[in-house]
């Protein structure tokens, strides 16, 4: 539901905000739906400062314009009229799209992402362990990720393909993300776990089916 | 007394009484216009502290690949600088602000508490010390300002340094709750007559609310910061996972304190901001009330946002949602309160000087923080932004915003008070440009860093993802704001230097702290107004010289004590006449005890720390010592035709209340226990198959009884105050049963278990060790009863020390029904899954 949006509120300026990890530039449906969000939000907010610098800026420029103004009419204006309409609208639809990114229905392939100092091993769906820093996964279609840590807290992030998750030690969390097309993402632990933080680096590698397929029987 | 010296007659009286003298004797001083400036030049020096550092970061970050700092140094950097502007910087400077300018806004001579105030300061001091002196030796803390367990945990961070951040940053607390008390208390109760709530100034209500939020949201941290202690220093678990604790009860406890102390340091500068802005838009504050039900609503709502730090833990989305919706809502209070400023100022005829620059300044940036504040209040865009550089630029303009520029509109506003001169030299100007353009420049692009993938605390960086320049321009933003920085303090220096002096009022204010000479004497004022409207409507230049003159309350020297007014809280109507307690080193002495304490702890001499906590303790019982009075005096002339009774004879005086208040305080701690115990039985791993606490039922049941009935005895002691017999046996009874009480949970600690094996015994052991300590308590307020009743202190209407008895007692009973009860609940077979 948010595509066509997404067309036409991403702007020029992207182009800028291209990169490997960036949040601005997504290369799946979970993450362009997060982006997206972001330029709406960023554009009303846009308009909102405006509106607040604009009447103080003609407080002092132009008095006139702003003195007949009732005190009743700043505060339940300005206080309540204002923002009210935007918090429900705005709440209720990251609501909505919350509750669509949440991992449930039918059950996608699981993997397993376990963070331990410094470094992601994961694990495949039939069971397979890997802990070279890489998680091949099919693209085109919704994985499922339980992460999990063995010592302080570390978080999961790839934020082409999605938002981030904590590994908490004796917790496990479950995260879905997907990615559209076969490629490189890359991804780092983004909670503070110590002096080996700055170099958590993971990457998540998505192949066709075909290929992911053979990937996994060739591995066995 | 009635015969009426001149101003500069009754100046002289006056200042003979209240001044501190110079010399050592200034470490005596319990003065709240001298600690007020203490608490402030000491917070100035910490920013210093933490610019510098932030001045390192930048350097670090300024390029990829950088090999300025390691990780190591970095981490503790980081740390320090989080640490130090949050808790040494924000929290110090409000304080400071507030002990400084309340009473003289309110129109009291001092605050309720002053010795307090100097014990406080010194906390400040030591506890600060200590972390700097920590970081000069290079074992800073380095876990993050918001210390997440495991990772302070002892086996991933094995040094001093967690335990330098836990108990440092405790001593520093210690002022923070003693400041929370006592401006509770003095708001409430010492204004000047007439100056009912309603007619209260702004910064009052602002600071009333503040306060108010600092003794709720306070002793959770506390007591995370107690339990993560422990389980450092004795290995009792409570946020190890492996043996049934948490690390996310670390960051509910963090939390809750965590995002009301964002309010909290918003809130004074909002009170300045609604002081501030009506003097240049030349109109009262348009909205008062609603203001007053905007500030009352935001304390409301921000105990209830705690979790949005936390969207992805993984707590269930339903869950997040509510706290999704309530981080929404807090925009709703701010955004009266911003309105209701724009809208003075439109409906006023405002006048443009150097404060109303830097209200700009706040304008500009904190609406663009409060923006991003509602964008990461939406869960979605949360999981995206969290941790990264987002959030990093999302907090500097919300607190750089919300706090720092209202304190430099502050500083230019009443720095002319303190100095007594005026702002001369216009260096302000190019600093607030310095400052502005510095400011947005290192923080708005971090938004883009981190929307582009920068986590935070990564201490370098490859070049590989783009986020190249953006640090660049960030570290050289950082720069110019420092320059801006070094101009204003350059600004400051030159204005007590060489600013011109000034008559009363040069702002043409209205509120009464104006009143006062400038620089302030060290009585406030000769005499105590009479309040006939709202104390932000008022004629400083024309109450002044009446009051120094001695027209008004309290006019006069009175045999050499230090006198001031309590009213009634709501009314205002004068009530009792306060005798401050006169300069002492005690503060001095009891907080170094208090620093023995902690630095044996710190120092892991854990055989030395009880000592120190003896030594606090029989200090502190030494304060009263000489205060209060043998004899009942009855009402006393206070001027303008009133006499009111001193306070010790009033029922319900600044101590009784401050006294309920820190029981409030005390019980916000409890309550927190209590969660946590609750929390871990139902979320925390590994609580399958523990083995459950064993009490002994004689002795819980046993302890309960004998404490309710300490509680009892010790009620009806402060119910029969004129008879002597009663009295006492009631006392003793209350003493020997609170010792029985405290015996039998010491006993029930030994029976359940090694707690240093599972989450299921140490909780237990922590709650009774709890209680027993308050059952300790009690004995020892009963005690004190006891010993001033024998010193003919207390009297039929003298009965403040039975009242402080009897509450201590009640409460203590209460701790132990309800630590009994959760062991009881923890014992039970059937373990939650």
């Amino acid at each position: 539901m948010f595509k066509p949006v997404a067309l036409g509120a991403t702007p020029l300026l992207l182009t800028g905000c291209t990169g490997a990890l960036s949040t601005l530039d997504p290369a799946g449906p979970r993450a362009a739906n997060l982006a997206t969000l972001w330029w709406v939000m960023l554009y009303g907010s846009a308009l909102l400062f405006a509106l607040v610098i604009a009447l103080f800026a003609m407080a002092y420029l132009r008095p006139a314009w702003v003195a007949r103004i009732t005190p009743v009419q700043w505060i339940v204006g300005g206080g309540l009229v204002l923002p009210i309409p935007i918090l429900i609208l705005l709440t209720g639809t990251a609501l909505v799209l919350g509750e669509q990114l949440l991992p449930r229905g039918d059950a996608p392939l699981r993997f397993g992402a376990h963070a331990e100092r410094w470094q992601w091993n994961f694990t495949y769906p039939d069971g397979r362990e890997m802990s070279d820093d890489v998680l091949h996964i099919p693209a085109g279609q919704p994985i499922d990720v339980a992460v999990s840590s063995a010592d302080v807290i570390h978080s999961f992030w790839v934020p082409r393909l999605g938002g981030k998750i904590d590994a908490i030690p004796g917790h496990e969390n479950l995260i879905r993300l997907e990615a559209d097309e076969p490629g490189t993402y890359w991804g780092q632990c983004a909670e503070y776990c110590g002096p080996g933080h700055d170099s958590m680096w993971f990457r998540i590698e998505a192949h066709t089916d075909e290929d992911f397929t053979a990937l996994m029987e060739g591995g066995q | 007394m009635s015969q009426t010296p001149s101003p500069i007659g009754l100046h002289k009286q006056l200042d003979a009484i209240w001044r501190t003298p110079p010399g050592l004797a200034r470490l005596s001083s319990v003065n709240h216009t001298i600690l007020g400036k203490r608490f402030m030049a000491l917070a100035l020096l910490f920013f210093a502290i933490g610019g510098l550092l932030s001045m390192l970061i930048r350097a670090q970050l300024a390029t990829p690949n950088s090999a300025f700092l390691g990780p190591d140094i970095y981490n503790q950097i980081f740390t320090m600088h989080g640490t130090v502007m949050m808790f040494l910087f924000a929290i110090p400077m409000f304080e400071g602000f507030a002990i400084y300018m309340l009473p003289k806004l309110l129109g009291a001579r001092d605050l309720a508490f002053p010795r307090l105030t100097a014990y406080g300061f010194w906390c400040y001091l030591f506890g600060g010390s200590i972390l700097i002196i920590a970081m000069l030796a290079g074992v800073a803390p380095n876990g993050g300002w918001f210390m997440y367990t495991p990772l302070s945990s002892k086996p991933y961070t094995p040094g001093i340094n967690a335990d330098v951040w836990l108990l440092g940053i405790t001593f520093v607390e210690i002022s923070a709750v003693t400041a929370a008390i006592e401006l509770f208390v003095t708001i409430l109760k010492m204004r000047a007559p007439g100056m009912a709530l309603t007619r209260m100034p702004l910064f009052a209500w602002y600071m009333l609310v503040t306060a108010g939020m600092m003794i709720i949201g306070f002793p959770p941290l506390i007591l995370g910061s107690i339990l993560l202690e422990m389980e450092r220093a004795f290995h009792l678990p409570f946020f190890d996972p492996t043996r049934g604790g948490d690390p996310l009860l670390w960051q509910h406890l963090f939390w809750l304190f965590g995002h009301p102390e964002v309010y909290i340091i918003f809130l004074p500068a909002a009170g300045a901001l609604s002081t501030i802005i009506p003097v240049f838009a030349q109109r009262p504050i348009l909205g008062y009330r609603a203001i007053i039900a905007a500030i009352v609503a935001m304390a409301f709502l921000s105990f209830g946002l705690w979790v949005h730090h936390m969207f992805t833990v993984g707590i269930p989305h339903l869950a997040l949602a509510f706290f999704s919706a309530a981080s929404a809502l807090v925009a709703i209070p701010t955004a009266v309160q911003i309105f209701a400023w724009i809208g003075t100022l439109a409906s006023g005829k405002p006048r443009w000087d150097i404060p109303m620059l830097y209200v700009f300044g706040f304008f500009a940036v904190f609406v663009c923080g409060g923006l991003t504040g509602v964008m990461l209040a939406m869960v979605p865009f949360n999981t995206q932004a969290h941790d990264s550089y987002f959030v990093v630029a999302h907090l500097h303009y919300v607190l750089v915003g919300g706090f720092v520029f209202p304190m430099l509109a502050a500083i230019y506003y009443w720095l002319p008070h303190i100095s007594g001169r005026q702002s001369l030299y216009r260096l302000s100007i190019p600093a607030f440009w310095l400052i502005l353009i510095g400011f947005n420049l290192t923080f708005f692009l971090m938004h883009l860093t981190g929307l582009m993938g920068m986590p935070r605390r990564i201490s370098t960086y490859p070049s590989n993802w783009g986020w190249d320049w953006l640090n660049l321009l960030s570290s050289v933003g950082g720069f110019i704001l420092t320059m801006g920085f070094a101009l204003v303090l350059a600004d400051m220096v030159l204005q007590f230097r060489f600013g011109a002096r000034f008559r009363r009022d040069p702002w043409q204010a209205g509120t009464l702290e104006w009143a006062t000479a400038t620089p302030p004497p060290s009585y406030n004022f000769a005499a105590i107004p009479h309040m006939d409207t709202r104390a932000d409507q008022l004629r400083p230049a024309r109450i002044g010289p009446t009051l120094a003159g001695g027209d008004g309350y309290l006019g006069f020297a009175r045999n050499g004590e230090q006198e001031t007014l309590a009213v009634d809280m709501m009314s205002g109507d004068a009530e009792q006449l306060i005798v401050l307690p006169r300069r002492s080193y005690l503060p001095l002495w009891t907080a170094m005890a208090t620093a023995s304490f902690f630095l044996a702890l710190l120092f892991k001499l854990y055989w030395l720390a009880p000592f120190g906590a003896l030594a606090t303790l029989v200090l502190f019982l030494c304060w009263p010592i000489g205060l209060g009075s043998k004899s009942d005096r009855g009402p006393i002339d206070i001027g303008r035709g009133l006499a009111v009774p001193p306070d010790v004879e009033a029922p319900d005086n600044v101590t009784v209340l401050a006294n309920r208040t820190a029981l409030v305080m005390n019980g916000t701690l409890f309550a927190s226990l209590l969660f946590g115990g609750l929390f871990l039985l139902v979320v925390a791993p590994n609580w399958q198959g523990s083995s459950a606490p064993t009490l002994p039922l004689w002795a819980g049941a046993l302890a309960v009884v004998a404490s309710l009935s300490a509680a009892g005895a010790s009620a009806m002691a402060a119910r029969r105050p004129g008879s002597v017999l009663p009295l006492r046996a009631g006392l003793v009874a209350a003493i020997a049963l609170q010792v029985l009480a405290l015996t039998l949970l010491a006993l029930s600690m030994g029976a359940l278990g090694d707690p240093t094996g599972h989450a299921r015994q140490a909780v237990p052991f922590v709650t009774l060790g709890y209680a027993a300590l308050h059952c300790g308590l009690g004995a020892i307020m009963a005690a004190h009863a006891l010993w001033r009743h024998a010193q003919g202190y207390v009297s039929a209407r003298r009965r403040t020390e039975l009242v402080l008895a009897r509450l201590w007692n009640g409460y203590a009973g209460g701790v132990v029904v309800l630590a009994l009860g959760l062991v009881a609940l923890l014992g039970l077979n059937g373990v939650a899954p």
